[in-house]
């Protein structure tokens, strides 16, 4: 009895208290909110004050801008395509309640996975999901069914993410896997020039085609008055929630690159690679459209600004970050020119660069280890 | 062929706590241990009992395996204890002073005229020879090889480094007698490294018979490791030695001597430590004789990256040059990584807003700031490695256990500390110098 008693009882989440089955999730929590009193114990005896809750808060404040300005836009689309003569807070507030609940359903169903997946881990959660969540609804149209969100979320984050180890480990960039999954299982909502504004109740929906796919089919003429360069900057254009305005994404990445979370290499020779193929495609009269109108057409600044430059996902090496970056960027606007079906090339550039993006490292890792061996045989 | 280097790559950490340049007191020996643990790669046999008498320099261990190496005692006395931890593993000998420095005399002489025998054998039996490192795998020497070169780093950019022109200052004499010692055991030459910054007003720039370069850089820039990589990489079945430079002022004296004098300056460092300054004390010197730490601070021999912890009632060892102390951060902090401002911690990301105060001290603890995670940012690692490696993909390569891949990417020419400052950077909070360590230790179990 006496032995028994020494042993102190486990706290009610603790391993072998009455909830020990939910300590990941109690962790969670309580690391949220208070940073724990872990002290090192092997290796360096202190640590810099960065961890990845900062690292990923530091990329939710910088898609912020784009979130707002998307509310606003998803509310004034409607107001003047029906006409409803909506002031700007009551476009920001009707749209904000249409994208809300994609938030709710982007948040509440990856974080369940990820949290049941901790669990039958046995580690602690990890913060990926914050940014994920906070990206999945800024790529999608705004009127996507619910339903349709909430399994995209969860084959995303089981299949994209959990099955490889969770976090860090995976392969594809989650959200854009989620894209992906509704756009190839529900085309038609996913597509075409119906879903890109939301229709009010009672109302049959109008076309309201985006830039992209006006410009895929006309060219460069579409590209005028309302659709303007000018208003391709800005934003007030249909599209998916986030992906409009160049501003407010430009916003994000000063914030990203100021603070070394995203990398500027990536961000300027996906740039690069874009108005290149761009260019070639008007010297060869593939299309009319001038080259810096594809930086501003579309996702692909929201793409190469928040997307591409994932620290998982992207190539690891400084070299190999130069040449991940330009082909994106390349074949993004390759696909744009060559298919007119589908106008939007940002996502599958994107996804199968990452799937590349080891190889890459690897050409660049055994590169640098045979100049490296050359030069220790002469040193 | 001297050269000058200059590393742009690193990190200081701006801490508070580095030792004023003054000796605050002199530690007269009550007991001294012999420690056995600081030297990797040693199997240490026991030579003596309890209650044998020993004078100063009189051997007390011997390596198992290669029983011509021998450890000696600093001072005069009897044995006291012989401590034992698990598994009947040799902690220390500790041995009790009896003030009176009874002394064996191995013969002053003129280094310059011993041939590499006569100069390993001094050393050996003075129980020096545990002070020359062996890379690769950072292991202590074996006295049957023949390096490709000796290097001595004679300054540190660890953080609240000891200032080695103040703690050997004095002692120029027997750093140039120790170099010329060091110089008969290779043909290669003995390569010191200075501190760029403090060349000019360096007491050690007119030391001969040695290859003098300078370094300047943030740190890791006094790591010898990362100034071999920059003078002479290590190939493959190559070895390089490498002493610090206590011991080769040490070795200096022994043959100026004759005898074997260890006395040096311990800088005494550290936001927890009360007063900041160089202590003069024997290696093996007990904690508690030199440093009087509180209830939650912790003790470290060395330095706040690749230091050892030290108990409170321990002993310093044979390369201890510097005691660290720390507050431990065991206490939570609410909101901590979700708050715009914490001033009072340094990070050198831009995440945080330190790069707003450059000349701040931090008073800075053990906590860890965060959870374990798998690696996510890993640029970060290579902008701390002023070497020609890939960081992340050498500590992948040792997670995996891949020998071929180790050797590739450059296992030969790191030691743990070489890559400690990826410990400070990391957000995931991996042990990354454990994890080299590991590597090591797999690659001298694989290779022997």
């Amino acid at each position: 009895m006496a032995a028994e008693n020494s042993t102190p009882r486990p706290g009610l989440f603790e391993k072998g208290g009455k909830l020990g089955w939910l300590h990941s999730t109690a962790d969670a929590f309580e690391t949220f909110l208070r940073v724990p009193g872990t002290v090192t114990r092997r290796g360096a005896h202190v640590r810099d004050a960065i961890d990845l809750k900062r690292v990923m808060i530091i990329v939710v404040i910088a898609l912020v801008p784009a979130a707002l300005f998307g509310m606003w836009n998803t509310g004034y689309q409607t107001s003047t395509l029906y006409g409803l003569g909506w002031g700007f807070w009551m476009c920001f507030w009707k749209g904000f309640l249409r994208v809300l609940p994609l938030y709710i359903v982007s948040y509440a169903v990856g974080l369940a996975i990820e949290f049941a997946s901790s669990q039958i881990r046995d580690e602690e959660v990890n913060e990926g999901y914050l940014v994920t969540g906070m990206l999945i609804p800024l790529i999608v149209p705004v009127d996507v069914p619910l339903w349709m969100l909430a399994l995209a979320v969860a084959f995303a984050v089981i299949f994209g993410k959990e099955v490889f180890g969770g976090t860090g480990m995976n392969i594809w960039n989650p959200a854009l896997l989620a894209r992906a999954f509704l756009f190839f299982s529900y085309p038609s909502k996913m597509s075409g020039s119906e879903v890109w504004i939301h229709a009010p109740k009672g109302v049959d929906a109008v076309s309201g085609a985006t830039p992209l796919a006006l410009a895929g089919e006309s060219g460069v003429s579409a590209l005028s008055g309302d659709l303007s360069f000018w208003h391709l900057f800005l934003g007030d254009i249909p599209g998916s929630v986030g992906e409009t305005s160049a501003i407010a994404i430009l916003l994000g990445a000063i914030i990203l690159i100021w603070t070394g979370v995203a990398s500027w290499k990536i961000m300027v020779s996906s740039i690069g690679g874009a108005l290149l193929v761009g260019w070639l495609g008007c010297l060869g009269g593939v299309t009319d459209v001038p080259a810096w109108y594809q930086l501003v057409l579309g996702g692909f600044l929201f793409g190469t600004v928040f997307m591409a430059t994932d620290p998982v996902t992207s190539a690891q090496t400084e070299c190999g970050k130069w040449i991940y970056g330009f082909l994106v960027g390349a074949l993004a606007v390759t696909v744009r020119l060559f298919n007119p079906g589908y106008a939007e090339g940002m996502m599958l550039a994107i996804l199968l660069m990452n799937t590349f993006a080891p190889l890459i490292d690897h050409c660049v890792v055994s590169a640098s280890i045979s100049r490296r061996e050359k030069r220790i045989r002469t040193a | 062929m001297s050269s000058n280097i200059v590393l742009k790559r690193g990190l200081d950490i701006p801490v508070k706590g580095a030792a004023d340049r003054r000796v605050m007191r002199e530690v007269e020996p009550g007991t001294v241990a012999v420690n056995p643990t600081v030297y990797k790669g040693l199997v240490p046999r026991l030579l003596v009992r309890e209650g044998d008498p020993v004078a100063a320099g009189s051997p007390v261990l011997a390596d198992k395996d290669r029983p011509e190496i021998l450890f000696t005692s600093p001072v005069s006395g009897s044995v006291k204890e012989i401590v034992r931890g698990e598994k009947r593993r040799l902690l220390a000998v500790v041995i009790e002073s009896d003030g009176k420095g009874t002394a064996v005399d191995f013969g002053a002489c003129d280094p310059s005229s011993l041939s590499r025998e006569e100069a390993a054998a001094l050393l050996l039996k003075s129980g020096l020879w545990g002070g020359i490192i062996s890379r690769p795998y950072g292991v202590m020497a074996d006295p049957s090889v023949s390096p490709k070169s000796i290097f001595i780093s004679a300054f540190s950019t660890a953080p609240l480094a000891p200032d080695t022109n103040f703690s050997l200052g004095h002692e120029v004499e027997a750093v140039q007698a120790g170099v010329r010692l060091l110089s008969r055991l290779t043909d290669g030459g003995v390569h010191l490294c200075l501190s760029a910054e403090t060349y000019s007003a360096s007491p050690f720039h007119k030391i001969e018979g040695a290859i003098v370069h300078t370094v300047s850089g943030p740190h890791p820039a006094g790591n010898v490791g990362v100034q071999i990589s920059h003078i002479s990489p290590i190939r493959r079945g190559e070895t390089v030695w490498t002493v610090p430079i206590q011991a080769v002022a040490a070795m200096g004296r022994l043959v100026l001597t004759g005898k074997l004098s260890l006395m040096r300056r311990i800088a005494v460092t550290g936001p927890a430590a009360e007063d900041h300054a160089y202590v003069e004390a024997l290696p093996g010197t007990p904690v508690a004789e030199i440093v009087k730490p509180g209830e939650n601070v912790r003790v470290i021999d060395g330095d706040l990256l690749s230091g050892r912890t030290l108990a409170h009632d321990g002993w310093t060892g044979f390369f201890t040059d510097q005691i660290t102390l720390i507050r431990e951060g065991n206490e939570t902090e609410l909101f901590g990584w979700a708050k715009p401002f914490r001033p009072k911690l340094y990070s050198s990301s831009p995440c945080y807003f330190s790069w707003l105060t450059p000349w701040k001290k931090y008073d800075m603890d053990t906590n860890l700031h965060g959870g374990q995670r798998a690696f996510v940012e890993t640029k970060c690692f290579s902008d701390v490695t002023p070497m020609d490696i890939f960081p992340i993909y050498l500590i992948k390569a040792c997670l995996a256990g891949e020998i071929e891949k180790m050797e590739k990417f450059g296992i030969y020419e790191v030691l743990p500390e070489d890559l400690a400052l990826c410990d400070y950077v990391d957000p995931s909070k991996n042990d990354i110098q454990a994890i080299i360590a590991s590597g090591i230790d797999l690659m001298i179990k694989e290779m022997a």
